[in-house]
């Protein structure tokens, strides 16, 4: 399927396709520092693994950050 | 009305000189009051900003001391300031550079049960703090008190920064749910900084504190704008209020604040809420 993920065009062949999965397929390391969003909407995280995703979504992943000191 | 001086005229010509600001947005810089939470590598930078911009009024609010290995980015403190206040610091600073600035020294950290008291009577809030439960405070208290304020992170090489502007546009809570599992966040000694990536990220929080004060611009509200210094690759992702969220959503859940527990990440440093890297 063909997905938008961060703003940039990405084949994708597994189907089906949860978000764990997805944040699997970009090495996301750490899902637990990562907020999703899918087509505008923010996935709830318990949600991750059973959350579907399919052909054109856009999805964004926004990394917490804690610094500033 | 203000009546500007001649040195005024002459120390703020290059503001004046912009059409969207002008002698009318001077006067509202005068007049503003802004607040800025954390002293340190966000803080730093936005206080030098605002201060020569002319802010009227800055608060700041720190309740740690500077320490060596804060020199390599917090800049408006130096080598002869370790082991002072670093809001007394930060204050002699800012007077030195602009003495039409008043200055509120706030020598402690921003808890729920005194963050609304501190906030109140602030036209615009910085988020300059090191730590979750002070960002998810920082964001609740300024929601509850309809206060807009500028979110910014950083780590490593990257940053992130918002707008947010409370009963119109995305909260901190709406992006980011609830802080993340301590176990998870990386020990800040472990994760580092370079020190001009505090700088571009408080430059950019500094530039939207003076947008809204002059009413100029397009504020970063409704987006977020992440950007990685290695690669220099900037990025805005657009982001709508949620209905849902728990503090500004339509059924609010959160009611009152309530101080997160927070993983402590310097030793020197370990009291508490707040923490240093
Ligand atoms: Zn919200």
């Amino acid at each position: 399927m063909e997905l938008k993920v961060n703003g940039e065009a990405k084949s994708v062949s597994a189907d089906p396709l949860s978000i764990s999965d997805l944040l699997k397929l970009f090495k996301v390391e750490m899902p637990d520092m990562v907020s999703v969003q899918l087509n505008g909407t923010f996935v709830d995280r318990p949600t991750f693994g059973v959350t579907l995703i399919k052909d054109k979504d856009e999805i964004d992943f926004l990394y917490y950050m804690g610094g500033g000191q | 009305m203000i009546d500007f001086t001649e040195a005024q005229l002459d120390r703020y010509s290059r503001h004046i000189l912009l059409k969207d600001v002008g002698i009318e947005g001077q006067e509202r810089l005068l007049s503003a009051k802004v607040l800025i939470i954390g002293a340190g590598g966000l803080g730093a930078p936005v206080a030098l900003y605002l201060a020569a911009a002319g802010v009227g009024t800055l608060g700041i609010a720190d309740g740690d001391n500077v320490d060596l290995s804060n020199l390599q980015r917090q800049i408006i403190h130096f080598t002869k300031d370790i082991s002072r206040a670093k809001v007394v610091s930060a204050a002699e600073k800012i007077r030195a550079l602009n003495p039409d600035v008043k200055v509120n020294a706030i020598q402690e950290h921003v808890f729920a049960d005194t963050i609304r008291d501190i906030i109140r009577g602030y036209d615009f809030v910085i988020d300059g703090t090191d730590n979750f439960a002070a960002k998810f405070l920082i964001n609740d208290a300024c929601v509850m008190e309809d206060i807009p304020f500028s979110h910014g992170g950083i780590v490593r090489f990257t940053g992130q920064t918002m707008t947010i502007v409370p009963g119109q546009s995305a909260c901190y809570r709406c992006v980011f749910t609830a802080p993340p599992p301590k176990n998870a966040v990386p020990t800040c000694s472990q994760a580092g900084v370079l020190g001009a990536v505090a700088g571009m990220l408080g430059t950019i929080q500094a530039a939207e504190a003076l947008k809204f004060i002059t009413k100029t611009g397009t504020l970063l509200t409704d987006r977020l704008l992440t950007f990685d210094a290695l690669t220099m690759d900037f990025r805005k992702v657009t982001l709508h209020k949620q209905s849902h969220c728990a503090v500004c959503g339509e059924n609010p859940t959160i009611s009152a604040l309530v101080d997160e527990e927070q993983a402590v990440c310097d030793f020197k440093n370990s009291k508490g809420l707040h923490a240093t890297h």
